[in-house]
């Protein structure tokens, strides 16, 4: 009977990971088979793989330039923003105020518009300071819009942190900088660490502010991938080959990171 | 102008005056207790020289320097928080020796302060281990190590030893006592224990709702408190402060029948059990608490005939009163104390 449920509780859960990895197992299987196969009904799951849609995606587009956009943008907005983030986020943890709840809500609810109803004005921004399809732009849109969430989390990290430790490093000499250095940052370093690891991957995949914003000479992974999406003609095979080449990079970063996030989130207590 | 001068220092809370004007001296050297009931003000006073509150008005001086507006890390004071507040990522020895790693002191220096002050405080065999490996005893015997480490101005002590249990706390204030003797540090200390303050402090500043209400050596305000607050404040069992026009019995008991409206207090040793029938005062034992070395016996004496006052009394021998026994009382000679309507204390008439 035990063994009877641990086989129902083994399926169960091999049937939920399938059903979340799938989208991701058909992008990589489409991404190898023909323009003519990735069409036929019924799928075929086993067919002889090809590159060819690779070879056409790079004939086709610059993926070095979008990869090296992505990169540019991503890691520069996700450091700017923990820079940003971080002394918010001190203030908010260790010197409360009564109205430092309503504004983590406040900065929460910016979140709450939808984008496009900032579309307009932000376009209009861009054009006139003529950042249009610049990695500036991107950049500062994208540590704007991750800015919330980076200080929403770095604030819950902190908090944990007891402010009578921060007292006694500024009784021992410790300036702002030597506190963030020597007391909050090794404390708080599993925080920092997801926290950045976030906002890298939501820099990364941003598809909506870099269509908009960026065309062919700052447009990142993503504007690459919708430039396979087209209305008409055969284009499954390319759209799987280009969104593999969009997001291998991002996976094998938070593959590793994902190790030092365990690590950082374990510091102190294994020493 | 004293080592470390306060001049009516204030702090607000909103509208609320928390601290009301303090001014203080405190020699270089002194051992000052800041004592008083919760929410006195006593650690909010501290935290303000400590510059970890704002100081909102008055001024405050150390060593012929203004540092009211100074920040904690410039201020060269250490302190010694009652949860200890070690650095949990840090092992003991770099917990002690932070402070001077952050000032660039030479490493063979460090090392060789932080072995002393380990062996003054028996933490050698600690030094590479985390806080959260230490028991309580020996994290607080770390924080105090991290402040001597530096050798500041002045060590502040903020109720260091109430997360320690009973027999500790006993041993820890010896240790602190006697740190003191040997390192002669300038230290203020705060509690709400009046046992450490008597025992530890040169002077005693007792505070309540954010003033002084007296400060002096703790014998000082053990013989003489300036008032009812103080005389009832220092000493276990606190004094027995009794309204004249309630018990005038006692006025004759004390020898002063023309003493002034107000109230006679009288602290528990001096008042002295008799037979029942001797006496100027005759009560009833309402309860015994057998210390061993102390016996305290609590009397209900009747008031014009109402029953009501009580009297507890502490004698250094044994009895074999129980409750319901009649007993009389007399109060020792020139032992009272007289305090006016308005609490404060008056001269014995001669």
């Amino acid at each position: 009977m035990k063994h009877f449920a641990l086989i129902v509780r083994t399926l169960f859960a091999w049937g939920i990971t399938l059903l979340i990895v799938f989208p991701l197992i058909w992008l990589v299987l489409t991404s190898f088979k023909t323009e003519q196969q990735a069409i036929s009904v019924p799928p075929q799951p086993f067919f002889t793989p090809t590159l060819e849609s690779f070879r056409e995606v790079n004939l086709r587009s610059d993926y070095l330039l979008h990869a090296k956009n992505s990169v540019v943008t991503s890691f520069v907005s996700t450091l700017l923003g923990l820079a940003i983030a971080a002394p918010a986020a001190y203030s908010m943890a260790f010197f409360r105020t009564r109205r430092t709840r309503d504004i983590l809500m406040w900065m929460l609810s910016t979140k709450m518009m939808p984008a496009v109803g900032a579309l307009v004005p932000v376009y209009v921004l861009a054009q006139t300071s003529g950042l249009l399809d610049s990695l500036t732009a991107l950049i500062i849109v994208f540590t704007l819009s991750n800015l919330p969430i980076m200080v929403w989390m770095l604030y819950s990290g902190f908090k944990d942190i007891p402010p009578d430790i921060l007292e006694a490093a500024r009784m021992d000499g410790a300036g702002v900088w030597g506190e963030f250095v020597h007391v909050i940052r090794p404390l708080a370093m599993g925080t920092l660490a997801s926290t950045g690891l976030l906002c890298l991957v939501l820099s990364w995949n941003e598809a909506f502010w870099s269509l908009n914003l960026s065309s062919a000479k700052a447009g990142t992974l993503a504007t690459l991938i919708a430039s396979y999406s087209s209305p008409e003609g055969l284009f499954w095979a390319k759209l799987s080959a280009a969104s593999l080449m969009a997001i291998a990079p991002i996976v094998v970063v938070g593959w590793f990171s994902q190790k030092q996030l365990v690590q950082g989130l374990t510091f102190g207590a294994v020493k | 102008m004293a080592f470390l001068q306060l001049k009516g220092v204030e702090k607000f809370f909103g509208p609320l005056r928390a601290i009301k004007g303090i001014d203080l001296a405190i020699e270089k050297g002194e051992f000052v207790v800041f004592v008083g009931p919760s929410g006195c003000g006593k650690s909010t006073l501290l935290r303000m020289i400590a510059g970890l509150t704002e100081i909102d008005g008055g001024s405050l001086q150390l060593d012929g320097r203004d540092i009211t507006r100074l920040a904690s890390s410039k201020r060269d004071l250490a302190m010694v928080f009652q949860s200890y507040a070690l650095y949990p990522h840090m092992s003991v020895a770099d917990n002690m020796s932070f402070a001077l790693r952050l000032a660039n002191v030479d490493k063979a220096v460090i090392q060789e302060k932080v072995q002393r002050a380990a062996e003054i405080l028996n933490l050698v065999p600690y030094l590479q281990r985390t806080p959260k490996e230490l028991s309580g005893g020996q994290r607080q015997r770390v924080a105090i190590g991290r402040a001597i480490v530096r050798a500041p101005k002045v060590f502040l002590f903020d109720e260091p030893l109430s997360n320690l249990d009973a027999a500790l706390r006993g041993q820890t204030r010896v240790e602190i006592a006697k740190l003191h003797r040997d390192l002669g540090a300038t230290t203020i200390y705060v509690t709400h224990d009046q046992v450490e303050a008597m025992t530890l402090a040169d002077r005693v500043v007792v505070l309540r709702d954010g003033a002084i209400e007296q400060v002096g050596s703790p014998l000082d305000l053990y013989d003489r408190p300036a008032n009812r607050f103080v005389a009832q404040f220092i000493g276990t069992p606190q004094m027995n402060v009794i309204d004249t026009a309630e018990l005038p019995a006692l006025r004759l008991a004390a020898g002063v029948a023309d003493a002034p409206d107000g109230f006679i207090g009288v602290r528990p040793e001096n008042v002295l059990v008799r037979a029942a029938g001797a006496g100027q005062i005759a009560g009833q034992v309402e309860l015994v608490e057998s210390l061993g070395a102390d016996t305290l016996i609590h009397a209900s004496v009747g008031a014009n005939g109402k029953p009501g006052v009580q009297l507890v009394a502490r004698q250094n021998t044994r009895t074999t009163l129980y409750p319901g026994d009649l007993v009389g009382l007399d109060i020792a000679p020139a032992s009272f104390h007289l305090f006016n309507r308005q609490g404060q204390a008056v001269a014995r008439p001669q």
